[in-house]
């Protein structure tokens, strides 16, 4: 048996890590698309999208992504797709993510004084000239403190996908403590790298958001 | 013919009826007060007028265009009166030249160098024509009212709509405000206001209207409704005796 000095063990556990900041990526990404076509639908016009979309989201919201990951690693297998454990982790967290920025941004929205939408509208403009001229420019401001503060969610939610067979960073710590027997050190540095990844963060989001109420200090 | 024509209008939130069968009618030129106590209809009736609330009965006619519940004949109607708020609604995002500019741009596709011109001129018009370049939040709310009323000078409406406007304002702003609308009267724009200045309506307006509880409970020329409140509810509201 070879012999893990701490730096082995660090650098394994570096090596996987990018896959955590890839996958947190991906699905901050992917889930931002996602959840700014959901927002628009749920805030739209049509009402049969209003209420699929909230349904979407409700169903997202309210069940365990633990449960979203297993579905679609094991779901879509059992249709004879077979999904690569990535391939799944993608797609479970895009999903995942989408319905929570989706409502984020919607209370963004709506946020915005009912002022704002009768003023642009006594001037002539339409729906999408409010929205696109008026209100998102706000609700843009407003959004970015929750916004970043939930991409914390997202690179701990990436944890889970090491249950589906995923290698990132809480995976690597499983086989790297199983090839080393040093459950504590090995652990103790996962839970450094997640922090040093999620305390930025977290930290750029309460800055965020006290620059943003001073800036509306005077209304 | 009048400009604005308000015929039998009758609107309902639920089962509270707002306004039962208001007529009123407004030449052009002419600057109509609407007086009343708070929750007598005076704000949606100005807002069926600008079609920020659609009317469930009798019509309003504008310039001789009808008000439909489309989005084409609400654009038409709201390009044609603009709307003044009691709580300015600027947008905070954009300076005062930038407020004035963009319905003009958005709205009527005008070139950006014209827009600012126009905007440079409103606001000169409102006395505000160094604020171009000022956020809302940098200025009083007597000059937010004032570049409020710039932007909808600026979509060249026939008639103005205020409501309330210097209801939030701290008193010594209210004068700056008051002033600009009373040169707008004299040049002839078409002016409906609710307000509480009685003093103002008493020397500018050509007309008041009393409402009361939905309905036009007295109307007529500034001096006789004053002098001789001839209904003891618009007594007790001039509170006289
Ligand atoms: N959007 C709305 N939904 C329900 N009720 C409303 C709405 N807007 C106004 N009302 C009601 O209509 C009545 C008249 O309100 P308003 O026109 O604002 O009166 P005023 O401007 O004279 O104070 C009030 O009883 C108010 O509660
Ligand atoms: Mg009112």
């Amino acid at each position: 048996m070879t012999e893990f000095s701490f730096w082995d063990i660090l650098r394994n556990l570096l090596l996987a890590a990018r896959w955590t900041v890839v996958l947190s990526l991906v699905s901050f990404i992917g889930g931002g698309i996602v959840g700014a076509a959901l927002l628009f639908l749920r805030i739209g016009a049509r009402r049969g999208m209003r209420v699929l979309s909230r349904g979407y989201i409700q169903l997202f919201q309210g069940t365990p992504l633990l449960m979203q990951l297993f579905l679609a690693f094991f779901g879509l297998g059992l249709f004879g797709i077979d999904v690569p454990a990535w391939l799944a982790a993608c797609i479970a967290l895009i999903l995942w993510t989408a319905a929570f920025l989706a409502e984020i941004w919607r209370g963004c929205v709506e946020s915005i004084a009912k002022g704002q939408w009768e003023a642009s509208a006594s001037l002539g403009m339409g729906y999408l000239q409010q929205m696109r001229y008026v209100i998102l420019p706000q609700a843009l401001k407003v959004a970015v403190p929750p916004t970043v503060g939930f991409s914390v969610q997202v690179v701990k939610g990436t944890a889970l996908t090491s249950i589906i067979g995923f290698v990132e960073l809480s995976k690597a710590g499983s086989i790297v403590t199983n090839a080393t027997f040093q459950p504590f050190t090995v652990y103790g540095l996962v839970a450094l790298i997640y922090f040093a990844l999620c305390w930025p963060l977290s930290k750029s989001s309460q800055l965020l958001e006290r620059k943003l109420n001073v800036a509306h200090r005077n209304h | 013919m009048s400009l604005i024509a308000i015929t039998e209008v009758k609107k309902r939130f639920g089962d509270n009826e707002v306004l039962k069968g208001i007529s009123i009618d407004v030449a052009r030129g002419e600057v109509v007060a609407i007086i009343g106590k708070s929750g007598s209809g005076k704000s949606t009736l100005l807002r069926c007028i600008n079609g920020l609330e659609t009317i469930d009965q009798g019509s309003i006619v504008v310039a001789g265009a009808q008000f439909l519940p489309d989005e084409v004949h609400l654009k038409a109607l709201r390009l044609k009166v603009g709307m003044i708020f009691q709580q300015f609604n600027l947008f905070p995002h954009l300076t005062a030249g930038g407020n004035v500019m963009l319905s003009q741009m958005v709205v009527k596709k005008t070139p950006k160098e014209d827009a600012e011109a126009v905007a440079r001129k409103m606001l000169d018009r409102v006395g505000l024509a160094h604020k171009f370049d000022a956020l809302p939040d940098e200025l009083s709310g007597g000059q937010q009212q004032r570049v409020a009323i710039a932007r909808a000078l600026a979509m060249q409406p026939i008639a103005l709509l205020c409501d309330e406007i210097t209801s939030a304002l701290d008193p010594e702003l209210v004068a700056e405000v008051l002033a600009v609308v009373k040169e707008l009267a004299a040049e002839g724009m078409t002016l409906v206001m609710v307000t509480h200045e009685m003093r103002f309506a008493r020397d500018v307006c050509s007309r008041v209207v009393f409402m009361h509880q939905g309905r036009v409970h007295e109307i007529g020329a500034p001096e006789d409704v004053f002098a001789n409140p001839r209904t003891p509810e618009l007594r007790q509201f001039l509170g006289v005796q």
